[in-house]
């Protein structure tokens, strides 16, 4: 389940379609998407540590 | 335009040394070299640090490297959504690529067609789907060559010919190694690659925002001179383009991993365990990705001019304008060597199909002399994407394979889904498939080959192989019902539940 917050956080389009608040100058726009490669990976690695012992993995 | 000496010296020693490497693979390993698992697969035995560098490698092709910021150089906005694509695309990876890889290694398969055809039964399937992943995967080859096109001919000052030669030379140095060595050999490879990957990247971050004042005056600068293009880019993506960039991430990501490249690579690994450990460390490519697209802007910001049939110039032209003559010579080699990777791997992919897929009898043996056959359709694959870059202009080929990313999505209802469930009835599977195709060729027509379509006219702006995918769904999941209904046959399964654990 966690790894459908990525889904919601990507594809929510308008959410993200803004100009402000910049970072490093950088628009919103361009700067949250870099964060969800970053917090997709986070999430991938939790659910990766979560589900180790569940399973022969 | 070869304005500095110390550049090709670099970059000529690193090709040279990269060759070198590529033959030095056939020493690499040991396994029987003569059977299609050691040479398309290399004995199924990468562990986690070689599989990230190999799908790292495969990946991020050079053709990304240029295209991404040449789309964001030309149309703004629109160009990012590469970025989310790459962000779900892992997580597709996550989930359906590491259960692929328990099945295939429990069912001794190479490729995604040979699940196809334990899975339903079906010859038709197996090779509707092993077709379309070849016709999806040529162009791309073909298109890894047109970034490389446009270094060399940096180099050969502007001539076509020089050019065009040393295309082919560099061509027949990567084919000889892939004949040879198999995955082995692109994957040796993509250690340098990465690694020069990262230097021009890391390079470029520090020393490009900063001679051109800061990223505040670089968005700025962009998103003048975008505006001033006809049609006018922005920095943001309109608000009637919102579902189109939604639905272009998100079904560029769920096909990605269905490439014969990424099925080959991914099935390399020795455990599903490297697979999933991949889903987690590959996004770092993503965010070099990311700031490569945006060196579109700076080359706008830079003030570098093109007109909309040479952006993919973008970028190098920037590079060399502002990097020292040695440094540029790395970042050369590096799109270059970044075509040779993917290249040979998707070459590889799409040889290990035709051989099992579509040339073999439908057995559950291996025939003999697969092996043999995949090399020379490995030859065959690199040749005819040279043919094709040679002969058919640049903007045929990225029509073409836009157009194979739009098919891909077609084969998700009987591959991806089909690792879930075996609910659908292969013959409705076959008919929504050939629906899709058909919709999304022709909507790609009707559109004069744009990613996206207008949905009724002036209606939904989505992504055209999303749409494709959705009558693709309907049909399957309508006739199967009443295939259900009339009690037809279902065909054979010879999957069973403990394959897949």
């Amino acid at each position: 389940m966690l790894l459908l917050l990525p889904v919601v956080g990507t594809l929510w389009v308008p959410f993200y379609a803004r100009l402000e608040p910049r970072l490093f100058g950088i628009p919103f726009f361009y700067w949250y998407q870099i964060v969800w490669i970053v917090l997709g990976s986070l999430l991938i690695g939790a659910v990766l540590l979560l589900t180790r012992n569940r399973s022969d993995v | 335009m070869s304005r500095s000496p110390s550049a090709f010296v670099v970059f000529a020693i690193i090709f040279a040394g990269v060759s070198v490497l590529g033959f030095a693979a056939s020493r690499w390993g040991s396994g029987d070299r003569k059977s299609l698992e050691e040479w398309g697969l290399a004995g199924r035995g990468f562990g986690t640090i070689v599989s990230w560098f190999l799908l790292g490698g495969d990946l991020y092709t050079a053709y990304t490297f240029v295209a991404l910021p040449a789309f964001l150089y030309g149309a703004g906005a629109i160009g990012f959504f590469a970025v989310p694509y790459t962000t779900l695309a892992y997580i597709f990876f996550f989930v359906v690529v590491t259960r692929f890889w328990v099945v295939a290694r429990n069912r001794g398969y190479i490729t995604l067609a040979d699940f196809i055809r334990d899975r339903y039964g079906d010859r038709r399937l197996e090779v509707a789907v092993a077709l379309t992943c070849v016709a999806a995967a040529l162009p791309y080859v073909a298109l890894q060559l047109v970034g490389m096109q446009a270094v060399l001919t940096q180099f050969g000052a502007g001539s076509q010919l020089v050019g065009g030669s040393a295309l082919f030379v560099a061509f027949a140095i990567v084919a000889a190694y892939t004949y040879i060595c198999g995955l082995r050999g692109p994957a040796l490879v993509a250690f340098v690659k990465d690694s020069l990957m990262y230097v021009t990247i890391v390079a470029a971050v520090l020393i490009i925002p900063a001679k051109l004042g800061g990223w505040g005056h670089i968005f700025s600068a962009a998103g003048v001179a975008l505006a001033r293009h006809v049609p006018p880019g922005a920095l943001l993506v309109p608000p009637n383009m919102y579902f189109a960039y939604g639905t272009l991430a998100l079904g560029s990501a769920s096909t990605l991993f269905m490439y014969p490249h990424s099925i080959t690579s991914a099935l390399s690994a020795k455990s599903r365990q490297v697979i999933a450990r991949n889903a987690v460390f590959l996004p770092l490519y993503s965010i070099m990705l990311a700031m490569l697209a945006l060196m579109g802007y700076c080359a706008l910001a830079a003030g570098i001019h093109l007109d909309a049939k040479h952006t993919s110039l973008a970028v190098p032209l920037l590079l060399e304008s502002l990097f020292p003559g040695w440094l540029t010579g790395v970042a050369f080699a590096a799109i270059v060597t970044g075509a040779l990777v993917p290249a040979a791997v998707m070459a590889i992919g799409s040889a290990n199909l035709f051989a099992s897929n579509v040339l073999a009898e439908f057995t559950q043996e291996r025939p003999p002399g697969e092996t043999h056959h995949a090399k020379l359709l490995c030859l065959a694959v690199l040749a005819a994407a040279l043919v094709l870059v040679l002969t058919v202009p640049v903007p045929f080929a990225i029509n073409f394979q836009l157009l194979g990313g739009a098919w891909m999505m077609q084969i998700f209802p009987v591959a991806a889904m089909g690792l879930y469930t075996r609910w659908f009835n292969p013959h409705a599977l076959l008919a929504g498939w050939a629906c899709g195709i058909a919709a999304t060729t022709a909507m790609a027509v009707a559109s004069g080959f744009k990613a996206t379509f207008a949905l009724g006219g002036s209606g939904l702006v989505g992504y055209i192989g999303f749409y494709g995918f959705v009558l693709n769904l309907a049909v399957a999941t309508g006739l199967t019902l009443l295939l259900r209904a009339t009690g037809s046959p279902h065909g054979v399964d010879r999957t069973v539940p403990a394959d897949y654990a």
